[in-house]
């Protein structure tokens, strides 16, 4: 990772605020409103995959529709997503474009808005930007390039380097998983390929961003990530979308890979729009003394279901999970973490925050399992919540199973509040309530930022002060 | 007029009445002692000052520099110039000392203008160390684990960068012990001078051999019931508080 600081000026800058905005784009291609086995036809069609790819597609549709809403445990909310309303396909009927000078200048306008060209300039060794479902503009340093790294949508790697991607595609995370992992194999278009050869240590994080543009539009990317034998290499994912008065589906499937003593830090700051239902399927395979650190954030939306996992299957693989997730006023927060030990001498470590504001929900669902068999296994589990006036609510829901002997688990949560009195000290130094709030925010989530790559730690600070101008009016 | 001016000053919690018809004046460059027993309403009529919003002022007035700082909340009346000494320092987990002063600071300038970094931790250097202060304590979450005199000491130290106009200091001598109380004393007297007023409350006057007030002023169930020179704070301290109240007693019952 590079650690070089950067002046102020240059950091990004994202500004959130216009989130809320939309420029018309005319779409060429477009599947419609609703979803069954033609939908998928159409979209395999425009994509123009091979019929393996197809027929998975079809195969999927099938187990999303048998199986049911998780409501016995999970949110009733989830029954307000209507299926049939929804759009599963929109694209621009544009090619990935390498260059700058080829993205359609009304495109260009919306990126330029989000911050990407500077970013671009500035530190970014490869981009690839989401416009609605497709890859618009997609660019590798050539440095990235010249290592061997393939960086690409998801379309592309199933196309150009199938040996790669069959391999390991739907393998961490089966179609059956759940309903909306189910779905987004069904639906899936954009999200990235990365491969990493062995011993390859990628400096610079690729990123991506992605952005729902059409009004009830679900958007289902798929991104699979292999890090080859002692390869290192760090992704961030970043989410802005405009704002609409009904309701968005979001349901991503993310997949990676750690082989032999590779590293893979996966980075995400969600900041939906609060009308965009977020369900999202995350999670890694970490091969002996592999690590996988998911770094993740939910700010935005109106439900966010989301517990990144990690497979320990090798000899000393490592996981971790650090996730922070805030909920203010008709949001729920519903996120955690999922360790499953499968291998002697394996580590994880999850550190959860939340914070509550209002009538914010916030939900945390761990869980770590370590079958009797296994030997030296050890998981740290921290889970603080902060609560911001008395309406708030959060919920912890930790499932620890672990067996056997010499293995070691220890678990802590925390609630706090921040208190008026807190609050009245800040302001009697002359900050505003918004200022006084957002700064006992950010230090409560503090230890945690650090961990954040430094421009995510800028833009997390931003969308906090936002939140909490937002939540006192 | 240069000065804090409290006018018959009502403030309740709740239905009831603590400080009942308050007036006094602490005109810029002096500095006037609050004395009186438990219970008299000191700390609330700081709190009360500083515009917490649990403490409804149901009547009167409190002028800075002629104009009311009533309908401020508390942020605006620290920005127009009033500091507020804690008894009891809230402490603030994850939020570095120099970050709070400094966000403190930021407050206080106009929109676009940014606080010059170098400039602001010397400063902040040169005045932890009058106050004899670690640099370990820029750091630190704010006055988190802090002793209680190292608490005070971080109040004094906040004082000094945001530079009121006029000064509350609530019991600042309240778990001191007499180095941490010579320390902060001294912090409070270099800060002395023409251009601040302050108002010490406390209930003893061993802090006021410190901190030598202008005029001190007794405080009896919401009132100040006697204002006279320094010597009176060493009067209370050889008499106690119920002469005063004896005397209020006579004077009432005739």
């Amino acid at each position: 990772m590079s650690t070089e600081l950067l002046d102020p000026a240059q950091q990004i800058d994202i500004d959130r605020t216009v989130g809320d905005f939309r420029y018309d784009v005319k779409h060429e291609f477009d599947a419609g409103v609703g979803l069954d086995h033609s939908t998928i036809d159409y979209i395999s069609g425009v994509k123009g995959e091979p019929d393996w790819i197809r027929e998975w597609r079809h195969k999927a549709l099938d187990v999303f529709l048998s199986k049911p809403m998780p409501t016995n445990w999970a949110s009733k909310d989830l029954e307000n997503i209507v299926f049939e309303n929804i759009r599963y396909y929109l694209a621009g009927g544009q090619k990935p474009s390498r260059s700058w000078e080829d993205v359609p200048e009304d495109m260009k306008r919306t990126f330029e808005r989000l911050g990407i060209p500077e970013q671009e300039r500035k530190f970014l060794a490869g981009v690839e930007a989401q416009f609605d479902s497709e890859a618009v503009y997609s660019n590798i340093k050539a440095a990235v390039g010249e290592q061997g790294v393939i960086f690409c949508g998801s379309t592309e790697g199933l196309i150009k380097h199938p040996e790669i991607f069959k391999k390991w595609f739907g393998k961490v995370i089966p179609t059956g998983d759940n309903k909306f992992s189910a779905l987004n194999s069904a639906v899936f278009s954009g999200g990235s390929f990365i491969y990493v050869p062995p011993g390859v240590k990628v400096k610079h994080p690729l990123q991506a961003y992605f952005r729902i543009n059409a009004e009830n539009f679900g958007q289902f990317e798929r991104t699979l990530i292999i890090a080859d034998e002692g390869s290192e290499v760090m992704y961030m994912e970043g989410c802005t979308a405009p704002k609409f008065e009904t309701a968005t589906l979001h349901s991503a499937v993310v997949e990676l890979v750690a082989m032999k003593g590779a590293k893979i830090q996966y980075v995400t700051v969600q900041n939906w729009s609060p009308n965009v239902f977020n369900l999202v399927t995350k999670r890694a395979i970490a091969h002996e003394e592999a690590e996988v650190k998911w770094i993740d954030c939910n700010i935005g939306s109106r439900l966010t279901m989301k517990y990144p996992g990690v497979v320990l299957k090798g000899r000393k693989a490592r996981g971790e999970v650090i996730s922070i997730a805030l909920a203010s006023d008709g949001q729920h927060q519903d996120t955690g973490a999922k360790m499953i030990h499968a291998a002697d001498e394996t580590t994880s470590n999850i550190v959860s925050k939340s914070i509550s504001i209002g009538e914010g929900r916030a939900t945390y669902r761990g869980l770590v399992h370590v079958p009797k068999h296994l030997k030296g296994c050890k998981n740290n589990t921290e889970c603080d919540a902060l609560l911001i006036n008395s309406h708030s609510r959060t919920d912890t829901y930790p499932a620890i199973t672990v067996r056997g002997t010499g293995n070691a688990c220890q678990h802590e949560a925390s609630v706090s509040q921040i208190s008026e009195e807190q609050i009245f000290y800040m302001m009697s130094r002359g900050l505003t309530e918004a200022q006084a709030m957002s700064l006992s925010v950010n230090g409560f989530v503090n230890d945690l930022v650090r961990q954040f790559p430094m421009e995510y730690s800028v833009e997390l600070k931003r969308l906090i002060d936002l939140e909490m101008e937002g939540s006192v009016g | 007029m240069n000065a804090l001016e409290i006018k018959n000053l009502h403030v309740s919690i709740g239905e009831k009445e603590i400080i009942r018809g308050l007036t006094l004046t602490v005109p810029k460059g002096e500095v006037h002692a609050i004395m009186g027993p438990n219970g008299s309403g000191k700390s609330t009529l700081s709190k009360a000052i500083g515009g917490h919003p649990s403490y409804s002022i149901t009547a009167g007035e409190v002028l800075l520099d002629g104009k009311s700082i009533l309908e401020l909340d508390a942020d605006a009346r620290s920005r127009a110039g009033l500091f507020l000494a804690f008894q009891y320092p809230m402490e603030i987990p994850g939020v570095s000392n120099a970050n709070f002063i400094r966000a403190a600071l930021q407050a206080r300038l106009p929109e676009g203008e940014e606080l010059e970094a170098t400039d602001f931790y010397q400063q902040l250097y040169v005045e932890m160390d009058k106050l004899e202060m670690s640099r370990q304590f820029t750091a630190r979450s704010v006055n988190e684990g802090f002793s209680g005199g190292e608490k005070k000491r971080n109040e004094i130290l906040q004082m000094a960068m945001l530079k009121p106009s006029y000064a509350i200091l609530d019991e600042t001598d309240s778990g001191l012990d007499i180095d941490a109380l010579r320390i902060v004393s001294a912090g409070v007297n270099a800060l002395r001078g023409p251009n601040l007023g302050a108002l010490v409350i406390t209930h003893y006057q061993r802090l006021l051999d410190y901190i030598v007030p202008d005029v001190v002023h007794v405080m009896v169930e919401g009132r100040i019931v006697r204002t006279a020179g320094k010597e009176l704070a060493l009067e209370l301290e050889e008499k106690g508080y119920d002469f005063i109240k004896e005397e209020l007693a006579s004077t009432t019952g005739a």
